[in-house]
């Protein structure tokens, strides 16, 4: 018998019957849109972090200096807008100098490609007449872009030279360009001036570097009020610092070293440092262990959560089978017409099988736009881009087309084995 | 001198209501009948008339006994080919339509051509000359509940003519639907009897129906009371014409 035949049959059987077959669906429908909402989600949380985390540098180990006792991984001085603020300060004999730090360099040379060293200045405006950017003005070093990944577009990156010179130079994002800066312009070599509370600093643009959304920076700000990093020689942010030490600095390791065995290595360096100090330590993390129990984190809720899926996936085909039994029984006389006209077996099995998996199916559908529609708006909510997978719909569809064959079977075949001289007679 | 189009031989179906009883429903009968004839069997409840028409369509096999219908021997016959035979070799035509409440009646006659594997084109050619015949063709796409009974039961022979079947097997067919009704659905078998020379076997306890037909066989308790042929039965050719339309 003609396969599309069934088709059109089974949907005008669910047309006769909308309200019950929605009901049916629901249990599909639930499952199916939680298990896309949750991997939508899942998947936009995991690649927001990952890619934030590799652009701090996934091969980066940073030394952290905070008070004893404090198990955390949290970062002071870190990337622009992570600043923590810290409860007790730290004297400048607890910090690392520049000597502590040129000493760790030398003695583990043979591991350490960069050095990134960072002072933050804070917020201010870069303006020109009505045209201005807001700006995160850091002190870098020239193992900064290295650590954190920056992608420098055109002209350089603040140098040694820059940094024993105290020049007065900057590298800026290429928003702030576009906010300043006529496209025919060369922004490069052009001076800008920086306004904060109660200064004004002209600065000559040495390198553009590009722009991304950063995982951390959560502003709420439109799109052209965006922070976005404003690097100059780290020796000409301390000028003004009450601190000449570093709460912080980064390591990137040479190709081939191990972050993790590296990691313990320094951590031992340090200890024996601060060993006499009663307050402070030095806290050693790297990125790759962070990630990792970052996304193993999510993985574990994700699975959690698709447990509880997959029960309301049998839980709905349970559904199916029930409805499918009572739809057997109501054509019960159906079914012994079409045996006398001449259906074998098979035909009725096909019949009430495809009825089964179109339910499946379109509740399958109606499940992967619904939580296609939670996920986009979960990711949105919690503001990182969604990224649907491809691969969840394609085993989604397929997990329901299996629902509907395995959960129709049992009614079908019973349909398919009805005596047609009592189902003509059965009233 | 005519073909014969159904032989039933020594035809025995018993059924086993729990060891050591069995109920012996038909007892050794035997029927014969010719290549457009039009026959009726007729006989009281308990009669064996149901489990006869069972036999007869191929819903059922018997005990015992030869059934051979147009050449084929159905009593060795297994459920896939018991199905190809009632889809091909037989016409049903039910007391209560039996048509399929979610098609169309253009749809319902379909449906034993597409059981028959026939293409959605032909299906559909054939259906509409099928309704055209019985005056349905009106009301092609109504569904059955949009229909009268009468309207319903020629729907329902159109159906049954579908696939051309060697016999038409009508159980009670004006059982269900007032004198008049019954009498224009009588007129159809004859109509068709007449125009297609198709062979008829009405299953009827009235005998004023039977009366209309070729042959009377009356069954009792299971075996052949008496088989008579109607003297009053004659073709009229003035009332049915030659339409040959179909062949």
């Amino acid at each position: 018998m003609n396969f599309t035949e069934n088709i059109l049959l089974a949907l005008a059987g669910l047309r006769a019957n909308k309200m019950r077959a929605l009901l049916t669906m629901l249990g599909i429908i639930i499952g199916i849109a939680s298990v896309i909402a949750i991997v939508t989600v899942g998947n936009s949380l995991n690649a927001s972090i990952t890619s934030s985390m590799e652009d701090m540098g996934a091969n980066s180990i940073i030394v952290n200096i905070r008070e004893k006792g404090d198990d955390s991984d949290e970062i002071g001085g870190g990337p622009p807008g992570m600043q923590t603020t810290a409860v007790a300060k730290p004297d400048e004999e607890d910090l690392l100098s520049e000597d502590d730090i040129e000493t760790f360099t030398s003695r583990f040379s043979d591991k350490v490609a960069n050095i990134s060293i960072s002072h933050g200045v804070g917020s201010a405006k870069a303006q020109d007449g009505r045209l201005y950017a807001n700006v995160s003005v850091s002190g870098v070093n020239n193992g900064y872009e290295k650590a954190n990944n920056l992608e420098l577009l055109t002209g350089r990156f603040i140098t040694e030279r820059d940094i024993k010179s105290v020049r007065k130079v900057a590298v800026v994002s290429d928003k702030l360009v576009s906010n300043m800066f006529s496209n025919r312009e060369n922004p490069l070599g052009k001076e800008i001036k920086i306004y904060d509370a109660d200064s004004i600093e002209t600065y000559t643009i040495v390198g553009i570097y590009k722009y991304e959304p950063s995982l951390f920076s959560t502003s709420s700000a439109s799109e052209k009020d965006i922070d976005t990093g404003f690097y100059i020689p780290v020796t000409l942010a301390k000028l003004d610092a009450t601190t000449k030490n570093y709460q912080t600095f980064t390591i990137v390791t040479k190709t081939g070293v191990d972050a993790t065995l590296f990691t313990r290595e320094i951590e031992d360096y340090f200890a024996k440092i601060y060993i006499n100090n009663t307050k402070w330590e030095a806290g050693v993390m790297n990125m790759e262990s962070t990630i990792s129990s970052l996304t193993s984190m999510l993985d574990t809720v994700s699975i959690a959560i698709a447990v509880i899926a997959g029960i309301s996936l049998l839980v709905g085909g349970i559904g199916v089978m029930n409805i499918m039994l009572v739809s057997v029984t109501e054509r019960t006389r159906e079914i012994g017409t079409r045996k006398a006209l001449g259906a074998k077996n098979l035909n009725i099995m096909i019949q009430f099988i495809v009825e089964s998996v179109i339910i499946c199916i379109i509740g399958g559908l109606i499940g992967i736009v619904l939580g296609l529609l939670l996920g986009f708006f979960g990711a949105s909510l919690l503001g990182y881009p969604a990224t649907a997978s491809p691969s969840i719909i394609v085993i989604s569809v397929s997990l329901t087309m299996l629902i509907g064959v395995f959960f129709g079977y049992y009614p079908a075949n019973k349909a398919a084995k009805l005596n047609p001289i009592e189902a003509l007679r059965y009233e | 001198m005519s073909e014969i189009m159904m032989d039933v031989r020594n035809l025995v179906k018993k059924f086993y209501i729990g060891s050591p009883n069995e109920l012996k429903i038909l007892k050794e009968l035997s029927l014969t009948v010719n290549k457009g004839e039009f026959i009726s069997i007729v006989g009281a409840s308990g009669s064996g008339k149901s489990t006869l028409m069972n036999v007869i369509g191929a819903l059922d096999r018997p005990t015992t006994g030869e059934y051979i219908l147009d050449g084929a021997p159905i009593q060795e016959m297994s459920d896939n080919e018991l199905s190809d035979i009632r889809n091909r070799k037989i016409g049903f035509v039910f007391q209560n339509f039996n048509l399929i409440p979610r098609n169309s009646a253009l749809k319902n006659v379909e449906l034993p051509m597409l059981y028959a594997g026939y293409s959605r084109k032909e299906r559909r050619e054939r259906a509409e000359q099928l309704l055209e015949l019985v005056g349905m063709q009106d009301r092609m796409h109504h569904l059955p509940n949009e229909l009268s009974g009468g309207q319903k039961q020629r729907v329902a022979i159109s159906r049954a003519l579908s696939n051309e079947p060697a016999i038409i097997l009508a159980d009670e067919p004006t059982g269900a639907l007032d004198s008049e009704t019954g009498q224009m659905v009588m007129e159809l078998f004859h109509k068709v009897n007449q125009t297609k020379g198709t062979t008829i076997i009405l299953i009827t306890h009235n005998h004023e129906l039977a009366e209309e037909t070729q042959r009377i066989v009356t069954l009792k308790d299971g075996r052949i009371l008496s088989e008579v042929s109607n003297p009053n039965y004659q073709i009229d050719n003035r009332k049915w014409g030659n339409t040959n339309e179909l062949y």
